[in-house]
């Protein structure tokens, strides 16, 4: 018998729901961010660009900490958050969801901006003089020309949110149902000693892993590349 | 008075550069931009498309206020009734040929009261791309894929149809593919085109007006044949100054495999190109293929003989080198001599003379 228990799948649908939504938030907010990184030539771009790639080289720790500091009732997203009736973040999904979107957020960015970098001007200009408005040219040339770019955004976020470790534990604490997902299980099961249950999950996580690269790879073969 | 219909004047101010056009456009037929790369042909293009800005215009199409400045007038380009056909191979790669054709369709202008609408079968018919509509543009010649691009644009139903450089993408082969459809649509589309280029072939196959850039300016603007056989050699195209005559095939000589082609001052023989009897054929006739003779020569291989009167002289580039304006029967004729030629042929204005042009050296 698979000794999964019943803890063990309520950290793995957490984890799915953390990371679905994650990258639903990330697609939305991307989008625009990746767009303007491409497209606009400001001088501030590429300062923007660096903070968005701050986590691919941030222990999760920092990003963790910080997060829980301005998140708590003395930081200014806290007063934000109680002012508007929300509470406090920390330790709930919603303030999960947050730092894992802060977390994940170059994973969406950069696949969605090369893609838009490489799709030039022109694709843009046809659409314009065969009489499509920008947002029916965003909907029926940008995405479907970038749908490799937007794949990626979307693999990568989910995968790198399912496998997320630092803010959770800065963030979530490690509360059934609440925040601990499955890495953070994982960390629990071997600190009480429980290799076998810790194999189970951490072999999974290994497998899921390796598919989605697999199938990363295999949708966009040049897609799929990160830069730091 | 109609010719007000369209009315375009445009400035552009870019650093270094000053592009000034004030021009009326004829309701129909192509009108030609023509002039050396960086003289602001495409950016006069492109302004009329809106995809650039001017830094001052006011542009009226089909009577309709598609810019003005000065009334704080300016229609993005996807609200212009425009059709637009870029140098390079421009089809949504994530659509077929027919899916390319569906998109235009599906945002065309609405029909305008007395204007044809033009309909994507129209387009269809009219570039012969029936047997294409499944193909994705990789699977496309160069061609192929230039005539797709017209189509479409012709499936937006335009008011006005600008073409930038159409054919400059393509090899010879292609391009002398593609040059029947274009005039095919010049002389059935009841709309307006504006066509830059700056192949001397395509100015006198395709223009009926021609408009000359130099460095932002307007040099000349008016109907081709008239500018091509004026006095003005520097609107002479690609370097070489050239007449253009304009006749109908009459005859052709099967044993000979020539063909002639027939216009008010007489008629040329050139080699059998495939044209039909009848048809209306334009044909460059360069100054340096022209000789002259001032009795009727005989015991000549040169097959094209017509009379003529010396209308001027003109000093040509080189000091060696003197242009002559030969009128024939109302058709303008350059021919390039050298100055001792002339003086020792004792060339003056009136005076009539022959012309000679080697068969072999007329091409369309």
């Amino acid at each position: 018998m698979i000794p999964i228990s019943a803890e063990d799948f309520g950290a793995i649908r957490l984890t799915l729901r953390l990371a679905g939504t994650t990258t639903l938030v990330l697609l939305c907010l991307a989008t625009p961010l990746a767009w303007w990184l491409a497209r606009s030539g400001s001088r501030w771009s590429p300062v923007v660009g660096a903070v968005v790639a701050l986590p691919l080289v941030l222990p999760p720790t920092v990003l963790g900490f910080y997060l829980l500091v301005s998140m708590g009732p003395q930081g200014a997203v806290g007063q934000f958050t109680q002012w508007l009736g929300a509470g406090l973040l920390p330790f709930t999904f919603s303030g999960l969801v947050v730092g894992s979107v802060l977390f994940s957020l170059p994973f969406a960015v950069q696949p969605l901006q090369n893609a838009f970098e490489q799709l030039g001007d022109r694709p843009l200009e046809v659409a314009a003089t065969l009489r499509a408005s920008p947002w029916d040219t965003f909907w029926h040339v940008v995405l479907p020309l970038c749908r490799p770019g937007f794949v990626t955004a979307a693999v990568l976020s989910f995968a790198h949110t399912v496998g997320e470790f630092g803010v959770v534990l800065m963030l979530g604490g490690n509360i059934p149902g609440a925040t601990r997902v499955v890495s953070t299980q994982i960390y629990g099961h071997v600190e009480a000693l429980e290799y076998t249950q810790a194999h189970w999950l951490a072999g999974g996580m290994v497998v899921f892993s390796f598919a989605v690269l697999l199938v990363l790879g295999w949708l966009n073969p040049r897609g799929s590349r990160l830069r730091p | 008075m109609s010719d007000a219909l369209n009315h375009i004047q445009l400035q552009l101010h870019k650093p270094g550069f000053r592009l000034e056009v004030d021009v009326q456009l004829p309701q129909q037929g192509i009108t030609v931009l023509y002039g050396p790369s960086g003289s602001g042909k495409t950016s006069v293009l492109r302004c009329l498309a809106g995809l650039e800005r001017p830094t001052q215009a006011s542009i009226r199409i089909q009577n309709l206020l598609w810019q003005d400045d000065a009334q704080g007038v300016f229609l993005p380009t996807w609200q212009r009734p425009l059709g637009y056909v870029f140098q390079e191979a421009s089809l949504l790669a994530h659509l077929d040929v027919a899916g390319n054709l569906e998109f235009a369709r599906r945002r065309a202008a609405p029909p305008r009261q007395g204007s044809p609408l033009l309909t994507p079968e129209f387009a269809v018919q009219t570039l012969g791309l029936a047997h294409l509509m499944q193909r994705r543009s990789t699977e496309l010649s160069g061609g192929e894929r230039q005539r797709v691009a017209i189509a479409r644009a012709l499936a937006t139903n335009p008011q006005l149809l600008l073409l930038d450089e159409p054919l400059a993408s393509l090899d010879a082969a292609r391009r002398q593919e593609v040059m029947p459809w274009l005039e095919r649509l010049r002389d059935e589309l009841q709309i307006p085109m504006v066509y830059v280029s700056h192949a001397a072939d395509e100015v006198t196959r395709l223009a009926d007006t021609l408009l000359v850039l130099d460095q932002g300016q307007v040099r000349a603007c008016g109907p081709l044949q008239g500018l091509m056989a004026g006095t003005d050699p520097v609107l002479h195209l690609g370097g070489d100054v050239a007449s253009l005559v304009v006749g109908q095939v009459a005859s052709h000589d099967t044993q000979w495999h020539l063909t002639e082609l027939r216009f008010a001052g007489g008629s040329f023989w050139l080699a059998d190109a495939g044209l039909v009897t009848g048809q209306t054929v334009r044909l460059r006739v360069l100054a340096r293929d022209v000789s002259i003779a001032t009795h009727k020569p005989t015991g000549i291989s040169i097959q094209n003989v017509v009379a003529c009167t010396v209308l001027d002289i003109l000093p040509d580039q080189h000091p060696a080198q003197a242009l002559v304006r030969l009128d024939c029967a109302g058709t303008g004729l350059w021919a390039r001599l050298t100055r001792r030629a002339v003086d020792q042929l004792g060339l003056q204005r009136g005076q009539p003379v022959w012309a000679q042009v080697k068969a072999m050296a007329l091409a369309r």
